[in-house]
């Protein structure tokens, strides 16, 4: 296991807080800086797409597209044909929510190297209510030939995450939250398109986690540890490419695996372990996070607490899934 | 590519691309036939007048460029490309078979001089006004156009008007659109499917001056072009009024050769009406010359 740097006070009730979306826009600013060709489109939402820094310090490599998303990727599909390396962000709801068809010819199928930047997806965006909880957009994104899925898990992560994606000579998706979450990430830690990071060693179970879901697992894997159960807690921020290595070593060795996200469980993150495992090495899998239904306003704690996804309910899944299940694994 | 070609030159050559149609599309034995033999004297002014390329390197970074956003009627497109060098006419009888280049709905990885890929309609004036946006304001690349063809009925789609709003309010005055208005879609006649008239009041009122023309008029097509490439206020959107088959009398003006290819005897009819061409294709006073 390679070395990864975790913030010291990650388990502190004071650990440091931000917005994922707050580190895309340092990231931005950042991979403008270093290549003039990288350009922002955004869709009537650049404060809270936190595009706004970008548009500060390079306004005429900003365009403002209103309210039209398929107008949004559309046009950066021709900007890509001229050579320029386009962000275009709106809510994950609307892109690639409302988009999907042009992301898939236009830029899919086309290949060209746009930068999908879904804000406010997930159980984060609470109050908003259902439709603007975007649960599938991992499912949809994922299964396009050509395109780098990223859910990165902390505002340092997600600054990383986007100057690599300004780097990439591909499509890419990047799914990004609206409500501050721990940091669990420094500035060390190292982040790499198609990587999956093994964050705490484990006997007993792998836990998978993507997006600010990671920092839950950790503090499950605490309350875990405490209750004698050792679990291994493997940060999986990018969904496709998905790291087959990384993972088949951890559960080849503890024998059982679960996933959590805050999205649908068919088609993300536990739906790409389902199928690996499925395919290369049967093994007990639990798939946490949003079981086939919608959202509903509230607050994001109180939605998770519903929804059965904080740390300490993951825990009280973990040791029922531990209990009840032998560590098996199968290869063939 | 300059325009060598006389006028009468180029209606030969929209005849020979005509054919072209026909044998691929029987060759096929699927595709779309109405629209391609309808916008070919169109597609012939652009790939043998008005735009500056060069088919032996179509990646040229000082090239004009061409958008089709009505992606099903690519076969006028292949036989321009071929036509004008891109690559050998034999090619052309490999449209939709397994293997080719030559895709149902054009892919621009597949085949070099191809600017986009499309096929679902509605998001070629979005690519193309991305790239004329870059053209004028990132680039500082005056001399270049984008050109994009649009099919009528395609004017049913939101995405449309969305771009023709964002290059209204970005004056992209490098970007010239085509819209073939053969009032024809696949259920029928486009005022019965959805009404698209005032359609040259609505591009107005989207910030763009509006030319209207005879789409077999290669002269008026070459006019409008050039006007297109002379206002710089503004995009220009040519609305070229075109007979849906032209050149093969019994697919004019019949929506149901919209997605259909010919049968055997079907083609060979129409390359027959379309080497004595009955006079249809001509225009007073310019007529093709017996050859």
């Amino acid at each position: 296991m390679s070395h990864y740097p975790l913030n010291p006070d990650l388990f502190s009730e004071d650990v440091k807080q931000e917005p994922i979306r707050a580190g895309f826009g340092r990231g931005l600013k950042a991979a403008g800086e270093q290549n003039n060709q990288v350009i922002a489109l955004c869709a009537d939402l650049t404060d809270s797409t936190q595009m706004s820094l970008f548009k500060e310090s390079f306004p005429g490599r900003f365009i403002e597209i209103g309210v039209a998303e398929q107008n949004l990727v559309t046009v950066a599909s021709g900007l890509a044909r001229a050579g320029k390396i386009p962000f275009v962000s709106s809510y994950a709801a609307f892109s690639p929510g409302r988009n999907w068809e042009q992301i898939r010819t236009t830029i899919a199928l086309n290949n060209q190297p746009v930068k999908i930047v879904g804000s406010h997806a997930g159980l984060y965006t609470g109050a908003d209510g259902a439709t603007h909880q975007m649960l599938e957009d991992l499912a949809l994104m994922r299964v396009l030939p050509n395109m780098v899925v990223l859910a990165p898990g902390d505002s340092i992560e997600a600054e990383k995450a986007t100057r690599a994606m300004a780097e990439s000579n591909q499509p890419n998706y990047i799914r990004v939250a609206r409500e501050k979450t721990p940091i669990f990430s420094t500035n060390e830690s190292p982040f790499e398109i198609g990587k999956a990071y093994v964050l705490r060693e484990g006997s007993e179970i792998s836990l998978f986690g993507t997006g600010a879901m990671t920092h839950k697992l950790l503090v499950a894997a605490k309350i875990l540890s405490e209750k004698g159960i050792e679990a291994e807690v493997v940060h999986v921020p990018t969904i496709k490419p998905l790291d087959n290595e990384v993972i088949i070593a951890s559960v080849r060795k503890t024998g059982r695996a679960l996933s959590a996200e805050e999205a649908q469980i068919a088609g993300g993150l536990g739906g790409a372990i389902a199928e690996l495992l499925g395919e290369t090495l049967p093994t007990p899998l639990k798939r946490l996070g949003m079981q086939d239904r919608f959202g509903e306003s509230g607050k994001p704690d109180e939605l998770f607490d519903y929804f059965g996804l904080t740390a300490e309910k993951m825990a009280d899944q973990i040791v029922d899934f531990v209990q009840n299940t032998s560590q098996y694994h199968r290869d063939y | 590519m300059s325009g060598q070609l006389t006028i009468t030159q180029l209606q030969q050559k929209a005849n020979d691309i005509r054919e072209d149609i026909i044998r691929m599309l029987e060759a096929a034995g699927s595709g779309h036939s109405a629209g391609p033999l309808g916008m070919a004297d169109i597609i012939t002014a652009l790939y043998f007048n008005i735009m500056n390329i060069d088919p032996k390197n179509p990646e040229w970074e000082d090239r004009d460029l061409f958008f089709l956003s009505n992606g099903h009627t690519v076969p006028v497109q292949y036989a321009a490309m071929a036509e004008a060098g891109y690559f050998d006419t034999e090619e052309l009888i490999t449209l939709r078979k397994f293997g080719s280049r030559l895709q149902g709905h054009p892919e621009r990885e597949r085949l070099p001089g191809l600017e986009n890929t499309s096929g679902p309609l509605g998001s070629g004036l979005s690519q193309a006004a991305g790239y004329a946006y870059s053209l004028q304001y990132l680039d500082d690349q005056k001399h270049r156009f984008v050109y994009v063809m649009m099919g009528d009925g395609e004017l049913d789609e939101g995405n449309i008007w969305e771009a023709a709003m964002f290059a209204g309010k970005y004056k992209l005055s490098q970007l010239i659109a085509f819209v073939d208005r053969n009032n024809i879609q696949i259920d029928g006649s486009t005022e019965d499917v959805m009404p698209l008239e005032d359609l040259r009041g609505k591009w107005e009122s989207f910030g763009w001056h509006v030319l209207e023309i005879d789409g077999h008029n290669i002269e008026s097509v070459i006019d409008a072009a050039s006007t297109g490439r002379a206002i710089t206020n503004r995009p220009t959107v040519i609305i070229a009024h075109t007979i849906p088959g032209k050149g093969v009398p019994f697919m004019e003006y019949d929506y149901h050769w919209h997605g259909i290819a010919p049968n055997s005897d079907q083609a060979k009819e129409a390359l027959i009406k379309l080497r004595t061409l009955d006079g249809k294709i001509t225009h007073e006073g310019q007529g093709v010359e017996a050859s």
